[in-house]
């Protein structure tokens, strides 16, 4: 049987080329971001990357959602490093009005493309595209920009608007422990879109605070299914929260 | 210059309106601020879009703080029984579905019509929608909770608003620093008016023209 366990994020992510469609889970803050795998992909500087994320970054150079505002590794990284073609987000902009992140500078000078997303309807185009539909109906947007162009349709006396499915060449998610097996278990507001996105890419790549041997997890709690799950790495103990 | 009241004391009047049992969603800024002020003898249950239901407040001290319970708005928050943890998918289902009793969100305009416009402003080029069009859209009942005016001056509750939309005919009640206006089917309707204020100085704040509520009162404060 294939071994999911990689010794370093350099290795597992490794094979993601230029093009490629990335998704980056969490929310947004320290705990829920994939910081090491985020920091090798950096590293390993594919480009031209369309990223779907719930966020474009900055909060972590921020330090807003973290203890104490300490700095954290987001989104932003890939952005600096002129790695992101193309984001599809909920949260493109700083939070922070007069400090403008990496992003939104791109895109106001005509250099990357923004698919805008409310966090509800991206969370649930992932969910679709990792259970196999096509799309679904909703009433979020209606009325405003995110319904230009798309198919409308009153179902039970409301307006909704058509919302296509997304999935990923690679999705890079953080849990709190997996076994070697990848079943995933997650700690506090971890979950996030990781264990969305976790369904709903080719190649699913996990970083975790730890790996347990199978039969460690009680079948009763695991969150994700190892069947989502393709690489795990473990946080090496000087870089655990 | 008349004296307007706070973000706490907005905040104060907002969470008057929460029922005991009511299931909530704070937006940031004044609506985060809400969450200290739900009256005593009720319990309410605060959902927080990143997956949390049943939080409770920051905590006292920092040793008290825990990394893994954080909220939307990036603050820490204590444990409370019966809190429990789920994923975006359930967390906006929640939401869409119509499990969530009441969101207070910001806002940078509100039409007579309920009409909200919170995410950006033309000038800016860009903006973030986040969780804002979901709850505009999903929750049972809508509350603003802002600023009557901008610092400028200039009106935030129009006829029709100019920034991009959030949601349309959403809006519920407008609790601002002046004021809480009710949107009704008929138009906008003044129940109250901050002290040291008349319906008319409220008016004159406002561009379409306002009802007054026959059971017209100054904010308790």
């Amino acid at each position: 049987m294939k071994n999911k366990v990689y010794d370093t994020f350099r290795e597992a992510v490794a094979d993601i080329p230029e093009g490629a469609t990335v998704m980056i889970g969490g929310f947004g803050h320290a705990i829920d971001k994939p910081q090491n795998l985020i920091t090798a992909l950096r590293d390993q500087g594919a480009k031209n990357l369309t990223m779907i994320a719930n966020g474009a970054g900055q909060a972590g150079r921020l330090g807003i959602g973290s203890l104490g505002g300490k700095p954290f590794v987001d989104e932003e990284v890939l952005l600096e490093n002129r790695q992101v073609r193309k984001a599809i987000c909920s949260v493109p902009a700083s939070l922070v009005m007069s400090k403008p992140n990496a992003f939104e500078k791109q895109y106001l000078a005509g250099e990357v493309e923004l698919e805008y997303v409310p966090q509800g309807t991206l969370v649930e185009r992932i969910r679709a595209g990792g259970a196999g539909l096509g799309g679904f109906y909703t009433p979020t947007g209606v009325g405003t920009l995110v319904e230009k162009g798309k198919e409308k349709r009153t179902i039970d006396g409301r307006e909704m608007v058509l919302e296509f499915a997304l999935r990923a060449d690679y999705a890079l998610i953080k849990a709190y422990c997996a076994d070697t097996m990848g079943n995933l278990v997650y700690r506090g507001i971890m979950r996030s879109f990781n264990a969305i996105m976790a369904t709903a890419a080719k190649v699913t790549i996990v970083e975790v605070e730890r790996i347990a041997q199978a039969g460690e997890l009680d079948p009763e709690i695991v969150v994700t299914p190892g069947i989502f799950i393709d690489r795990v790495v473990e946080i090496p103990r000087e870089k655990k929260p | 210059m008349k004296e307007r009241l706070d973000r706490q004391t907005i905040a104060f009047r907002v969470a008057k309106e929460f029922p005991d049992g009511a299931v909530v969603n704070l937006g940031g800024g004044i609506p985060t601020l809400a969450a200290n002020f739900v009256p005593e003898g009720r319990t309410v249950i605060f959902h927080a879009e990143n997956g949390v239901l049943g939080f409770g407040g920051v905590p006292g001290s920092r040793e008290e703080e825990n990394p893994y319970f954080l909220g939307a708005n990036g603050l820490p928050f204590s444990a409370l029984p019966g809190m429990s943890f789920f994923h975006h998918a359930d967390s906006f289902a929640m939401i869409r579905g119509g499990h969530i009793d009441i969101t207070v969100l910001g806002a940078l305009q509100v039409s007579e019509t309920g009409d909200l416009a919170n995410w950006t402003f033309p000038e800016r080029g860009i903006g973030n929608i986040g969780g804002a069009m979901d709850l505009a859209a999903g929750c049972a009942r809508v509350i603003v909770a802002m600023e009557h005016t901008t610092p400028k001056g200039q009106v935030k509750i129009l006829r029709k608003c100019s920034y991009p939309l959030t949601a349309s005919r959403c809006v519920d009640l407008i609790i601002t620093d002046i004021a809480v206006v009710q949107v009704t089917p008929e138009g906008l309707v003044l129940k109250e008016t901050a002290p040291g204020w008349t319906p008319e100085e409220v008016q004159a704040c406002t561009e379409p023209k306002m009802q007054i509520s026959p059971d017209l009162k100054e904010i308790e404060l």
